[in-house]
């Protein structure tokens, strides 16, 4: 199927999924609530769910260094939609799968887009998830965004995880929950940025459930002009196993941030740790920058970016 | 050519003023190589923030090459080319110390040039070019990699905070051998450092002692290193560090 996009979806593919053009590999572009273009390979099928809420991504056992993109973008004002994509990733698999979600709304009503991913990662797979989301247009429709991402990780299974939200969107519900059978590790890596008077709520529940079983979930963001964000990590050891989560933030102008990192520990042999820490630029990195020639402007842009690289 | 006439710098403390730095002035040729010391809350530190522009004086004039640069900022002077290494190098999550080099450089330097300026303050560029520059790196190293910082920008007046500070005593014979090579490479450029270390007050071409905020003594090296030796303002280096 040839792909049709106009030049304001371009865009938007260009900032999720740094596509310039059609990938390599499995894919399904997704535009204004409409199929746009689909890519199945002899190891990757992709199908459309019979009630036509999404799609169903099968990776079959064994398949190495295969790329999957789902990008969907929406250009329409006053659009919302539901979207369930599963992915079945099979045993003994290595892919990387590249998710993002962008919007442009000129319009003056709400386009949202609200996607429920679920994964089930096989035996000994590993897997690199790659979620970019971004808003875009100046109408006074807001941009929504509220992922859902559901893990599943079988024995010996290894999943990353790089989500990131830096701009545009308006408000964001993000819950991301993971279950972890035995020697299965996962890795988050959340960056988000929010500013003007937007929302974003990012809750983790990761459950760890299997002996050797491990977890990193560290969000890194920064909360400008008058947003707020929430930030709430679970991490439960029902095993002998080990978690570490940390929330790591920046607060500028009159942004407000809520970090609430919480463990669980129902094993004996459960070894969970949590940071968590907010606070302004310290006024010493930014003299540093100045020192070496920057303006206090740009210091604080190269400081913002370096944290949210 | 630096040159600070009639300096000073008063803070109010409980409403009451402080001299930090008294009525001071110096100049400061170019090609030559100066050495504050002086016991420590002299105004050594004060002085050097002074000169970059991070506090502003209470009275008096500073100057880059006859250019009066009292009232410009520490990005203005920066640019004009005064470079600053910290006593305590800053710590940045997420800045690579390759981002810190091509900031310091003003342009986007090869990853082989930033690895020059590396291996010139003795690290080893392929460990440390991708290395953030936060807590995971050590005091030593950070030391070095600020003194690099400056090095990049290819300053007309570097200044140098105690380089010493908070550096173990393996590296600190290493940092005396960058300083002996740029004293060695000195062009059109001049340096101050501030440090009570013998080793580098024997390297100076000029010593200045500062005390109480005022300069006490000011000359060639031969004629005030002798005057110093045993004092708090020259110790060697097993001894500070001990």
């Amino acid at each position: 199927m040839k792909i049709q996009l106009d030049e304001i979806q371009k865009r938007l593919i260009e900032e999720i999924a740094d596509l310039h053009e059609v990938p390599e590999g499995a894919y399904n572009f997704r535009a204004n609530g409409q199929l746009a273009g689909r890519n199945t390979t002899a190891n990757i099928d992709i199908i459309s769910k019979e009630d036509g809420s999404g799609i169903d991504i099968r990776i079959k056992p064994g398949t190495k260094n295969e790329s999957v993109h789902i990008p969907v973008v929406l250009s329409a004002s006053g659009l919302k939609e539901v979207v369930y994509n599963d992915f079945y990733i099979g045993e003994d698999s290595d892919v990387v799968i590249v998710a993002g979600c962008g919007i442009d709304n000129c319009g003056n009503q709400d386009a949202e887009h609200d996607g429920v991913h679920r994964f089930f990662v096989g035996k000994n797979a590993k897997a690199k998830y790659v979620e970019k989301h971004y808003g875009s247009g100046d109408g006074a429709g807001k941009r929504i965004l509220n992922p859902v991402t559901e893990v599943y990780m079988e024995e010996g299974s290894s999943m990353e995880m790089e989500m990131v939200q830096i701009k545009g969107v308006d408000s964001t519900e993000r819950i991301t929950k993971a279950e972890l059978k035995k020697d299965a590790r996962l890795v988050v890596r959340e960056r988000l940025m929010t500013h003007g008077s937007q929302n974003a709520l990012s809750v983790y529940k990761v459950e760890l459930n299997g002996e050797g079983s491990t977890a990193d979930v560290v969000s890194r963001s920064v909360a400008r002009d008058t947003s707020h964000q929430k930030f709430d990590a679970c991490v439960i050891g029902n095993a002998p196993c080990s978690g570490h989560t940390e929330c790591d933030s920046i607060i500028m102008d009159q942004g407000r941030i809520l970090a609430v990192p919480s463990l669980e520990a129902n094993n004996v042999d459960a070894m969970l740790v949590h940071e968590a820490a907010i606070g302004k630029i310290a006024g010493e990195q930014i003299i540093k920058l100045m020192t070496l020639g920057l303006t206090e402007q740009e210091a604080e842009e190269q400081i913002i970016n370096g944290f949210l690289k | 050519m630096l040159e600070l006439r009639n300096v000073s710098f008063e803070v109010n403390e409980s409403n009451r003023n402080i001299d930090i730095i008294h009525d001071l002035s110096l100049t400061v040729d170019n090609r030559k190589f100066v050495v504050i010391t002086g016991p420590n809350g002299g105004g050594k530190s004060t002085l050097a923030r002074l000169i970059a522009g991070i506090e502003k004086p209470t009275g008096g004039q500073v100057l880059l090459d006859g250019v009066d640069i009292t009232d410009k900022s520490i990005t203005e002077r920066a640019k004009m080319g005064i470079g600053y290494a910290f006593q305590q190098p800053v710590r940045f999550k997420g800045l690579q110390v390759l981002d810190l080099l091509r900031i310091a450089a003003g342009k986007r330097i090869s990853v082989s040039e930033a690895c020059n300026y590396l291996s010139e303050v003795g690290l080893c560029a392929r460990d440390y070019i991708k290395r953030e520059v936060n807590a995971s790196l050590s005091g030593g190293e950070l030391k070095r990699i600020e003194i690099a910082t400056v090095l990049a920008r290819g300053t007309k007046l570097s200044l140098f905070d105690e380089p010493e500070a908070g550096i173990d005593l393996w590296s600190f014979q290493n940092l005396i051998r960058i300083f002996e090579k740029m004293r060695e490479d000195i062009q059109d450029s001049s340096i101050i450092i501030i440090s009570h270390q013998e080793r580098i007050l024997n390297i100076a071409d000029e010593i200045v002692v500062l005390a109480n905020g005022k300069i006490e003594k000011q000359g060639s090296r031969d004629e005030i290193y002798p005057t110093l030796i045993g004092t708090d303002s020259a110790v060697d280096a097993c001894q500070k560090l001990l």
